[in-house]
């Protein structure tokens, strides 16, 4: 735990990426692999289990510090991040109480104190996390507390993790990406074969998918893009971006955060089993019907289900919109201009005869100004606007720049009035940093959306130093302020709600400025907002 | 019977003494604790304070204002009460005031530490009747560790810094802070100290009062260049960022402050390391000093105000309450960026 410890303080104390990928060689050098297959896993951001809730953790710091439930409360609420308030109100260990910490390594710790507790009673994982507690020194008490509450986070991207990675395997970082993809055990066996320095089918996952090739924002002018003749559109569909990957006679279901998701989407996933073996697409997967898509917000009822049973397949019809060909015959073809993938895509799918999986469409426009006549009518079609692919293009591994753009409609704008704050967490915490904004209702305010960011640093202090003055209520950690700020909200879609008073949720709000000019008098209302609701 | 110091427009105002503590806005008579720029602010006509706080206090207030000086412990009546001021601790020359009266002794606290620190005059506790106390951190997560801990952690990332060739920049508040670390770094330093305009207008005042600091040579751009790549410098936490930085070369940064106990703060402030070190009394501080006083009424201000008094309450049995203060109600945040403000000018 220590040699992981000491990692996680090299990169928690630098925003350098060639620092953070120095720290990570030297651990992946140093550390025995059955250690390093489970850093990996958790630096990659792997969902870990929680092991004990919160509310068992903060009683159990109360016991241990002596303290009464309400102050450790407080402490956390200043602290913002929970596993840290533990470690600071815990004791460091002492000669006399810890069993040497040098035996506690990384696969011992997430073996016998992490996943053995999630079938323990509360009862009996008091005692074992107690004493991990003060078997370590405070930084590894914090890190473990991550851990057994699910929460741990680094910041570290995938891409820093493959190019550490590809640099002890002596492999280059797309091959590493793409051998990161996929299934990766956290044993030692794995992680050996995955910093082989052999082929790249040597290592990981057999139906592993390949690297999402990722699309930029179009710059404010699109046309300095060059000809709009360069590209292809199709619609930006507003699903779930998926790849279906078939292999050997099986077949997976990959989304971009690299789960399976193919519990939630049973037709595609039978769909696809009939894919000839040897074939990997790129596409959305999206709730549809009678030619065109549902909203995003009927998809979410399929997302992360473990079943699904004919009364969600009925009332969510779902499709997948394949637009790309990765894999054809067994044959990495991502080089393969775009014009000759896409016609394999149309051989396939057309072979493939199933009503589950479409071939999104082209979206003709040979002009800018055509493109952007298109692009106007995204929001009645339901999508979020145009894709545009460089022609004779190879399908690109991560965020590489040039080939692949988002030209996404306008957001929706409203000003709103901020009527609640709450402190941050992590590296805000102890500030007011997470706002709720409301709009008029007849003579009230309602409030309409939650909303963390958009706000530059020095305008968050000056949001802080007002919140501060003019508390009216707390309720827990919410601060009820006067109304007087008005923001200029974004967000990307509304929906109706019946969870919210307001009647109505937004999709990714967050500020744009700070309207000084105007007071909550000149806020929209609820009726404009509400008028902006798709049609039912 | 109205309490004999009471919160005004104006600030802590005691009737029967007719002085005010720490006023925010210009007042006939201000009693100022210390010299920081959010407890000493110009424009009062007359001021009350200790020798070694009078030339900081000078630095601050307009050049006509009278100031007059009480020694630690003097004894002086005015008006209705006897007024004396006792070692707080917190900087050069900081103090509590004790406020006699007959219906009772009250000490007024100020920003105080109950740790040793070699540039000022050590906290005494006093008692009294009714103690108003700060509560900057007053929570269980803030407790400081050994300087000795925290000075072998400096010079650590200072020698790796020289290692790879990096000058190490330490910032820390002009007043105060900056002399304290520079008594605690020099010996068996790894390497020159040198210190920024503001720091080192405020180390000769700091030498004139009869304080032994070590030497510390202005960070002239001569000195800078023959310090580069293994000097540290002290200087104000504004100064971070800034082109005076260029002349250094490849720095590493860091801050010493109590707030670098917590991760956000830390990560949030923008330097390369954090360093705990605090003017301010911790968790256990606050209490042993609240206990010291034998006072049964404590009246808690300026920071982690509630949590305080609840616990004084609910653990400790005291007739505890927030005295809220207009100007600085609910800013339990860094109170680093006031003083930063103020002390990081280059003026």
């Amino acid at each position: 735990m220590k040699r992981f410890a000491e990692l996680y303080r090299r990169l928690d104390a630098t925003t350098k990426t060639s620092i953070k990928q120095a720290a990570l060689v030297d651990y992946f050098r140093e550390a025995p692999p059955e250690d390093a297959a489970w850093a990996l896993h958790f630096l990659l951001g792997k969902k870990g289990r929680r092991a004990v809730q919160s509310r068992f953790l903060r009683e159990w710091t109360a016991r241990v510090s002596g303290h009464p439930e309400w102050l450790v409360e407080e402490c956390y609420d200043a602290v913002g991040d929970l596993a840290e308030t533990v470690s600071l109100l815990t004791p460091d260990s002492t000669p006399s109480n810890a069993e040497p910490s040098a035996d506690l390594t990384l696969s011992v710790v997430v073996r016998d104190r992490l996943l053995k507790l999630a079938d323990l009673e509360p009862e009996e994982r008091e005692p074992i996390v107690l004493e991990t507690w003060a078997a370590f020194d405070r930084l590894e008490r914090m890190l473990y507390t991550k851990l057994v509450t699910g929460a741990f986070r680094v910041g570290v991207s995938r891409g820093i993790v493959a190019r550490a990675l590809a640099e002890i395997a002596g492999i280059d970082q797309a091959s590493m990406a793409h051998r990161l993809a996929g299934r990766l055990e956290p044993d030692a066996e794995t992680f050996a074969r995955l910093i082989a320095p052999t082929d790249e089918r040597d290592g990981g996952d057999p139906l592993k998918p390949y690297p999402f090739f990722l699309a930029h924002p179009v710059p404010s002018d699109v046309a300095t893009l060059g000809d709009a003749s360069e590209f292809v559109a199709e619609w930006k569909w507003d699903g779930i971006r998926a790849q279906a990957v078939c292999r050997g006679g099986a077949h997976l279901l990959w989304s971009r955060g690299e789960d399976l998701v193919d519990a939630g989407f049973p037709e595609i996933a039978e769909a696809i089993a009939n894919l000839p073996d040897g074939t990997v697409l790129d596409g959305e997967l999206l709730a549809w019907r009678d030619d065109e898509p549902l909203s995003f917000h009927v998809l979410q009822r399929r997302i992360q289900r473990k079943t699904v049973g004919p009364k969600i397949r009925a009332e969510v019809p779902v499709r997948f919109l394949a637009y790309d060909v990765l894999e054809d015959a067994g044959l990495d073809v991502r080089e393969r201009p775009i014009e000759e993938r896409r016609a394999r895509l149309e051989q396939i799918v057309s072979a493939l005869d199933d009503t589950h999986v479409a071939v999104a469409p082209i979206v003709a426009g040979d002009t800018w100004e055509a493109l952007a006549a298109r692009r106007d009518e995204a929001r009645e079609r339901g999508v979020e606007g145009l894709m545009l692919k460089r022609r004779g293009s190879a399908y690109g591994v991560g965020r590489t720049r040039g080939d692949w753009w988002k030209w996404k409609v306008d957001p929706y704008s409203i000003d709103a009035v901020l009527v609640y704050a709450q402190r941050g967490s992590g590296r805000r915490a102890s500030l007011y940093t997470d706002y709720t904004f409301a709009v008029r209702d007849g003579d009230a305010l309602v409030p309409v959306a939650k909303a963390y960011s958009g706000l530059s640093a020095a305008e968050i202090r000056e949001v802080d130093a007002f919140v501060r003055r003019n508390i009216t209520e707390r309720f827990g950690p919410v601060r009820a302020v006067t109304p007087e700020l008005v923001f200029e909200l974004e967000f990307e879609g509304i929906q109706p709600s019946t969870r919210h008073k307001s009647g109505v949720a937004l999709r990714f709000p967050r500020m744009v400025r700070r309207r000084t000019d105007k007071t909550p008098a000149d806020a929209d209302t609820i009726e404009t907002v509400r008028a902006l609701l798709p049609d039912p | 019977m109205s309490d004999l110091v009471r919160i005004t427009d104006d600030g802590l105002y005691c009737d029967a003494a007719d002085v005010w503590i720490d006023p925010w806005r210009p007042v006939e008579r201000a009693v100022v604790t210390h010299a920081h720029a959010d407890h000493a602010r110009p424009g009062s006509r007359r001021y009350l304070t200790t020798p070694d706080g009078a030339p900081l206090l000078r630095r601050r207030v307009q050049p006509s204002a009278i100031i007059e000086t009480f020694d630690y412990g003097e004894r002086k009546r005015i008006g209705d009460a006897t007024v004396s001021l006792h070692p707080a601790g917190h900087v050069l020359g900081s103090a509590q005031v004790r406020i006699e009266h007959p219906t009772g002794t009250w000490v007024i606290g100020g920003d105080y530490k109950t740790a040793h620190d070699p540039t000022c005059r050590t906290f005494e506790p006093v008692r009294c009747d009714v103690f108003i106390t700060e509560s900057t951190f007053g929570l269980p997560v803030f407790a400081w560790p050994e300087v000795s801990e925290v000075v072998a952690e400096i010079h650590e990332w200072w020698r790796a810094n020289q290692v790879a060739g990096r000058t190490s920049l330490l910032c820390a508040y002009a007043l105060g802070k900056a002399q304290r670390l520079a008594c605690a770094i020099a010996p068996d330093a790894p390497g020159p100290i040198a210190v920024h305009g503001a720091v080192a207008k405020l180390d000769e005042a700091y030498r004139e009062a009869g304080v032994a600091l070590p030497p510390t040579r202005y960070a002239s751009p001569e000195v800078a260049k023959e310090i580069r790549g293994r000097g540290l410098v002290i200087a104000p936490p504004s100064a971070n960022g800034t082109p005076w930085m260029r002349k250094f070369g490849a720095m590493s940064t860091g801050f010493a402050s109590g707030w670098m106990r917590l991760r956000g703060p830390r990560r949030r402030r923008n330097f390369d390391r954090g360093f705990v070190l605090s003017d301010h009394a911790d968790w256990d501080g606050l209490l042993d000093a609240i206990d010291a006083t034998g006072a049964e009424r404590v009246l808690v201000t300026h920071g982690y105000v509630d949590a305080l008094v609840r616990y004084l309450r609910e653990v400790r049995g005291l007739d505890a309450a927030s005295l809220s203060t207009p100007f600085r109600g609910d800013l339990d945040d860094d109170p680093t960026d006031n003083e930063t403000r103020a002390d990081g000018a280059e003026s």
